[in-house]
């Protein structure tokens, strides 16, 4: 337990090098799901942003009573507690959101990202290490959503947010709002990002 | 001296199957170049056919397509750090298809987002000509399509002030499947109807088809394996609705079907290798394609259906493995 990342080296990694969507490739339910536009993608991102500080946080400080043989049953019950507050707080303020977004809110208790982050970092170190990780998977997951929901949303309906950017001749890609679009932006934000990293490292791909 | 060669040459031909990517070549004057020239001989017939038809309309679909897939194919590969091939034609191949199946009034940007698709996502990602999975032409078709519904829909058909006066109306398979008006088999079969500018006339497309069949640069066994199906299918359709063999023709002449089956499904990189598991690719699309016809909300399904079929043929490949004699 000596040479575990501080606080600081868990928040970075979060972003990018350690980005749950580019690098683990975990959470693409929601990932897929609610980015045909910036403003589900953003609530999605807040949501699980919230879920996944709470439940960090509480497990870090049960962190000494887990027993190994029922961790996951404890993780999925605290998860599954924040994931309600979440999905009933917008129901009650953000009700059309609500509506839009549909089961990928409740969905969220499945998300493995979350599940991963209580297995490798919270139930291993303290809550002030478990909430700054947090963070910084959460940033690196809205930083995902978002630069897929905007290739999909430009493309797609040619504005963001809502509002039109592009001229009005521009000829709106249906097939970017819809499922394909997603498949198609992942995978090529996907390649870009290893170019990048590979580029960046100074390896071939 | 015969008999020698001969058995050696049964002995080397052997019962593995070669999985190189294809096309393969089983002698040297059977390049990849040769055989894209004799798809571009074949193709001259449809070509005629629709700037006779569509006039400036289908000029523009070829010039941009044409030059798009050129363009796109270049820009790609050398991003792959590869050799630029361009000089095997399979480029122009994929454009003049693509554009073929294209409707002549679709803006510009229509055919060149196509054939950056087709290039892009559907050839170069999966390692270029020989290992993509899905026809290119049509995966570059199928975006657009998605994309620009109502440029690409039954409205697309419906105005071109083109030479010929039957092509202000709707699609034959648009109009028959609206409102059961059915277009002469006649016109069908010259191609003086609307449609995408190249799958008009069932003549030029029989024409080229059957030179790339005695060519060998197509398998016969796909057409006659779709032909066989939509006959059968189009058939039980004809006899439920009593029409004394009016929707067979209709079926078998309208639409996309004659190309779709002598040019698309013929690609020899997305079907099967065996003549028998090129017979069931066939059938497979021609099923695929009176199903979608009949059943679903599209007029036609050609596309669809070799789409679908492709993403089958490695399944199909595994099926029809020829087991040599007195293996268990």
């Amino acid at each position: 337990m000596a040479d575990q990342p501080t606080a600081t080296e868990r928040f970075l990694q979060g972003i990018l090098p350690e980005n749950p969507v580019y690098r683990q490739l975990l959470g693409l339910c929601p990932t897929l799901a609610v980015t045909n536009g910036m403003k589900p993608a953003i609530t999605m991102a807040c949501s699980v942003a919230f879920v996944l500080v709470c439940a960090n946080v509480v497990i870090s400080l049960l962190r000494n009573l887990l027993k190994p043989h029922l961790r996951i049953v404890i993780f999925t019950l605290t998860i599954a507690t924040f994931v309600t507050i979440a999905d009933r707080v917008l129901a009650a303020y953000l009700y059309q959101m609500s509506k839009t977004l549909g089961p990928y809110i409740p969905l969220i208790i499945v998300n493995c990202l979350i599940i991963c982050r209580c297995e490798v970092c919270a139930s291993k170190q303290g809550p002030f290490v478990a909430a700054s990780d947090a963070l910084g998977q959460s940033l690196g997951f809205g930083l995902a959503l978002a630069s897929i929901a905007a290739v999909r949303e430009l493309l797609g309906t040619g504005g963001l947010f809502g509002y039109q950017l592009l001229p009005a001749a521009w000829p709106d890609w249906v097939i970017m709002v819809l499922p394909p679009g997603a498949f198609i932006t992942l995978g090529l934000l996907l390649g870009l990002v290893n170019w990048y990293s590979a580029r960046k490292s100074g390896g071939s791909i | 001296m015969s008999k020698i060669s001969e058995i050696e040459g049964a002995g080397l031909e052997g019962p593995t199957l070669n999985v190189a990517p294809s096309p393969h070549v089983s002698d040297m004057t059977f390049t990849t170049k040769r055989m894209m020239t004799d798809v571009l001989i074949a193709l001259v017939p449809l070509v005629a056919m629709s700037v006779f038809v569509f006039r400036g309309y289908a000029v523009k679909q070829l010039v941009v397509c044409v030059v798009a897939c050129l363009a796109s194919e270049a820009l790609f590969v050398s991003m792959r750090g590869k050799k630029i091939t361009l000089t095997d034609c399979s480029a122009v191949v994929t454009g003049i298809i693509l554009a073929l199946s294209l409707p002549g009034t679709a803006p510009w940007y229509v055919g060149a987002l196509a054939s950056v698709v087709a290039m892009g996502i559907g050839k170069i990602i999966f390692g270029g000509l020989g290992m993509n999975i899905f026809n290119p032409a049509m995966v570059g078709r199928a975006f657009v399509m998605i994309a620009f519904a109502s440029l690409m829909g039954a409205g697309a058909y419906e105005n071109p002030a083109g030479v010929v006066d039957a092509i202000s109306q709707a699609t034959p398979l648009n109009a028959f499947k609206g409102s059961g008006i059915a277009t002469p088999v006649f016109d069908l079969f010259f191609g003086f109807t609307n449609g995408s500018i190249g799958e008009t006339s069932a003549l030029a497309a029989l024409i080229g088809g059957i030179f790339l069949c005695i060519r060998r640069t197509a398998s016969w066994e796909i057409p006659a394996g779709v032909l066989s199906c939509v006959v059968v299918l189009a058939g039980l359709a004809d006899f439920a609705a009593g029409a004394g063999g009016h929707v067979l023709l209709h079926h078998l002449f309208g639409g996309a079907l004659l190309f779709g089956a002598f040019f698309i499904a013929t690609d020899p990189v997305t079907s099967p290798l065996t003549p028998r598991g090129k017979f069931i690719f066939g059938v497979g699309v021609g099923a695929l394609v009176m199903i979608i016809r009949l059943f679903s909300g599209y007029p036609e399904g050609v596309m669809f259906a070799i789409l679908l079929m492709n993403a089958v043929t490695p399944l199909i490949n595994r099926w029809t493995i020829p087991h040599p004699m007195g293996d268990a």
